[in-house]
């Protein structure tokens, strides 16, 4: 009888605990309601998971971050791509369980989470009100004004170049001259390209025509879907026209160093002399330091082809699955605070998506010595202002931009189909979605 | 649950005859050691079949249900929709694609995956020293799990960093583009498989080896056979049953490759032409990558037609071989 009693106790407190958390989760939580749930909760030791891809730089903030907190000790899942990501998060969601406390997603396939606001728990709260970039929070919002993730970095893009290889090519090589260089359309970047891979010894000008065209498709305002959500990528000329500009850099003027972004052949290549240039927003910075170690000559010019861009860009999520909600719910909100967010941007170069930290001395200061002593700290906020698109992205983009940069792939790397048939397939693939 | 259910199922009947007298009633309890005799043995197996009922048979079922709706992976079931989705999927390139890839790397790795076991198995049946350390040496790859073997062998197979390539290049031949190339890109993942199963089949032919009489072999000694017209006159037709067994397995297995392909490269889609694409791959892209579980369940009971189609064939063929050597 004791032991049932107990068991009563207990079941009956964690239904009590449940409701407290769903409260909080739906609906317009006000603050006072999570306070509540954190207050009782607060000082019993909890284990929080938490999920990313790529770099996120938080490896030494989940250190200060128990360290303020005793209580909570934090494991970090590391996913080696965003899609690797993608389809765990998919898969655990759909099985209901297995998820961590918190889930990193990337922008391209946010909208089609968004489809799901009741598996995340709802993050508004007026602590972080204003905190992000508008069209950043917008992103992660829904219609009925439920916020889905907190912003941590976005992606304004700048050109990352070796010197060393520019100055054997006879081309300019410091930054502000080959920013002067690049500065124009693309036509502009490729006819520069053609100039260095004449002058230098099998040297590509970039990597991959994938990673390239996703320079250019973010600078597309709807680019496969209209704003209402009508698939219309593969009627769209300007797709198209992209698609051809990049392949006929890539394959008939030979720029590409006919690399899979990824892949191993492309991690090893930063080890060789493969490609001079390189489209990198701000987290592309540390994976380049990862690959490139070792090397010297790596520099990124304050410049971007056809304009301003952004790519890529992150969030953190809470499940409503996990077990801990409140908590995690807390250190997302501190890892995505200007301050943690400068951080990271040190550590690995994932350029905040915080206001606060957009204009601050400790941001703009910031030197990379990886990259010649680069000022990375203005040169991507100069990035980030130049922006003046943003893309829509509805609920099938990210399956139609993965079967584009298939379709590049065939044509750059296999060499299985030639343009126009590749381009059929892709018709073929986003039809059949 | 439904055990117990069984056992309690005889009491009732006894309440229905009462008008039993004793002489009955003995014969009673012989009914109840005949129905013992007779239902006892279902019951021993019986753990099985309602294991497969719950992890087998309902998944099946379940998911042909699923196959004739619109399904979401996270949404759930949406509206009842017939056969469209294996019409859709019998129109699918791809679909045809995945079932020639399915049935090449099956091909690739069988074939000389059975070769090459038996092979082994013949060298483990000599006179070796350390004996045991050989015969389990074999068995090492297996217990590698498939994804390190494939991180393993992506290194090895990387196109232009891979050190095969570079093996290839400085002997001055041509590099071999194992990610572009279809057929290529099926031997390396055959390769993978063939690595890992190849020491376990040879295991369970040097077992079937070594049931071969000796003397037998003395026989073929005296009528002055050599080793190697011993091994195939006398060993390998021996060993037909076992090898029966072995195809057997490996078309099962075969026919649902996924780690190895899956982990050929970081998308893990089976290439941007689709060149090693498997049939459980393509059920893997619709059924998580599109979240088309209608569409995925379609392709995965074709699967499972085809599965049947091959298992009745390879019946029909070892029935034959069965009875061809029951002839001899």
């Amino acid at each position: 009888m004791h032991s049932r009693a107990r068991i009563t106790a207990l079941s009956a407190a964690a239904a009590c605990l449940a409701m407290a958390l769903t409260a909080c989760g739906s609906g317009g939580s006000d603050g006072s309601d999570s306070a509540g749930v954190e207050g009782e909760t607060g000082t019993e030791d909890v284990t929080l998971s938490i999920g990313t891809f790529n770099e996120f730089g938080y490896e030494e903030l989940f250190g200060e971050y128990e360290e303020l907190n005793p209580n909570v000790t934090i494991q970090h899942k590391k996913a080696a791509t965003s899609n690797e990501a993608r389809d765990n998060l998919t898969t655990r969601l759909a099985a209901g369980s297995g998820l961590s406390d918190i889930e990193g997603i990337e922008v391209d396939w946010l909208p089609e989470l968004l489809e799901y606001p009741d598996q995340f728990v709802d993050l508004t709260d007026p602590a972080v009100e204003g905190r992000w970039l508008d069209w950043k929070t917008a992103a992660a919002t829904t219609e009925d004004g439920q916020l889905i993730g907190y912003g941590t970095d976005v992606g304004p893009q700048g050109v990352c170049y070796r010197a060393d290889l520019f100055e054997a090519a006879g081309l300019p090589s410091d930054r502000e001259s080959v920013a002067k260089m690049l500065e124009g359309d693309w036509q502009n970047y490729f006819d520069a390209g053609k100039e260095f891979v004449a002058a230098s010894d099998g040297v590509a000008w970039f990597d991959s025509a994938g990673a390239t065209y996703q320079g250019m498709i973010n600078q597309v305002q709807n680019a496969y879907e209209e704003d209402d959500g009508t698939v219309m990528a593969t009627e769209n000329s300007e797709v198209k026209d992209i698609y051809e500009q990049v392949l006929q850099a890539s394959v008939e003027d030979d720029l590409s160093a006919h690399l899979t972004q990824w892949e191993d052949d492309w991690t090893a290549s930063f080890q060789s002399d493969a490609f001079a240039t390189k489209l990198c927003p701000g987290w592309m910075l540390g994976i380049i330091e990862g690959n490139a170690e070792g090397i010297e000559g790596w520099d990124i010019a304050d410049v971007f082809p056809g304009g301003g861009g952004n790519w890529g860009g992150s969030y953190l999520t809470v499940p409503t699955q996990g077990a801990h909600q409140a908590e995690a719910k807390k250190l997302a909100e501190w890892l995505t605070a200007p301050e943690q967010q400068i951080k990271a941007f040190e550590s690995k170069g994932t350029f905040p998506s915080q206001v606060d930290a957009l204009d601050s001395d400790e941001l703009l200061g910031q030197v990379d010595p990886f990259f010649n002593d680069a000022p990375t700290g203005e040169i991507l906020a100069n990035r980030a202002t130049a922006v003046e698109v943003t893309p829509f992205k509805g609920p099938k983009y990210f399956a139609i931009n993965d079967a584009m940069q298939q379709a590049l792939t065939r044509v750059d790397v296999d060499n299985t189909d030639d343009a126009a048939s590749s381009w059929d397939k892709f018709v073929t693939a986003v039809n059949a979605l | 649950m439904a055990v117990t259910d069984r056992v309690q199922t005889p009491p009732p009947d006894t309440n229905q005859r009462p008008r039993t007298t004793h002489v009955k009633r003995l014969a009673f309890s012989q009914k109840v050691s005949t129905w013992d005799v007779k239902l006892s043995p279902y019951l021993y197996i019986s753990p099985f079949f309602l294991l497969f009922a719950i992890t087998g048979l309902f998944p099946l079922l379940y998911t042909a249900w699923v196959s004739l709706h619109e399904w979401n992976l996270i949404g759930g079931q949406g509206a009842f929709t017939g056969f469209e989705n294996f019409q859709f999927v019998l129109s699918q390139p791809f679909f045809w694609n995945a079932v020639g890839n399915t049935f090449s790397i099956f091909l690739l790795s069988s074939v000389p995956q059975v070769v090459l076991a038996i092979a082994i198995a013949a060298v483990l049946d000599a006179n070796l020293r350390a004996r045991t350390f050989w015969r389990m040496g074999v068995l090492v790859p297996f217990v590698v799990a498939p994804v390190a073997v494939g991180l393993i062998f992506n290194n090895l197979f990387a196109d232009q960093a891979g050190l095969f390539n570079e093996m290839l290049t400085g002997l001055g031949l041509e590099p071999v583009r194992w990610h572009a190339d279809s057929l290529a890109s099926h031997a390396a993942i055959a390769t993978m498989v063939n690595f890992r199963w190849t020491g376990y089949n040879a295991l369970i032919f040097l077992a079937a080896m070594q049931a071969v009489p000796r003397d037998v072999y003395e026989a073929a000694t005296i009528d002055g056979a050599g080793r190697l017209r011993q091994f195939f006159s006398v060993t390998v037709p021996m060993l037909r049953p076992t090898i029966i067994f072995v195809v057997i397995t490996a078309t099962i297995g075969g026919l649902q490759i996924f780690d190895e392909a899956r982990v050929f490269d970081q998308a893990g889609l089976g290439g941007a032409d689709r060149q090693w694409q498997t049939l459980t791959m393509y059920i893997w892209e619709l059924g998580w990558g599109q979240r088309n579980f209608g569409r995925a369940s379609a392709v995965a009971w074709l699967l499972f037609l085809i599965i049947i189609i091959i298992a009745m064939a390879n019946f029909l063929i070892t029935r034959r071989i069965a009875t061809q050597g029951g002839r001899r």
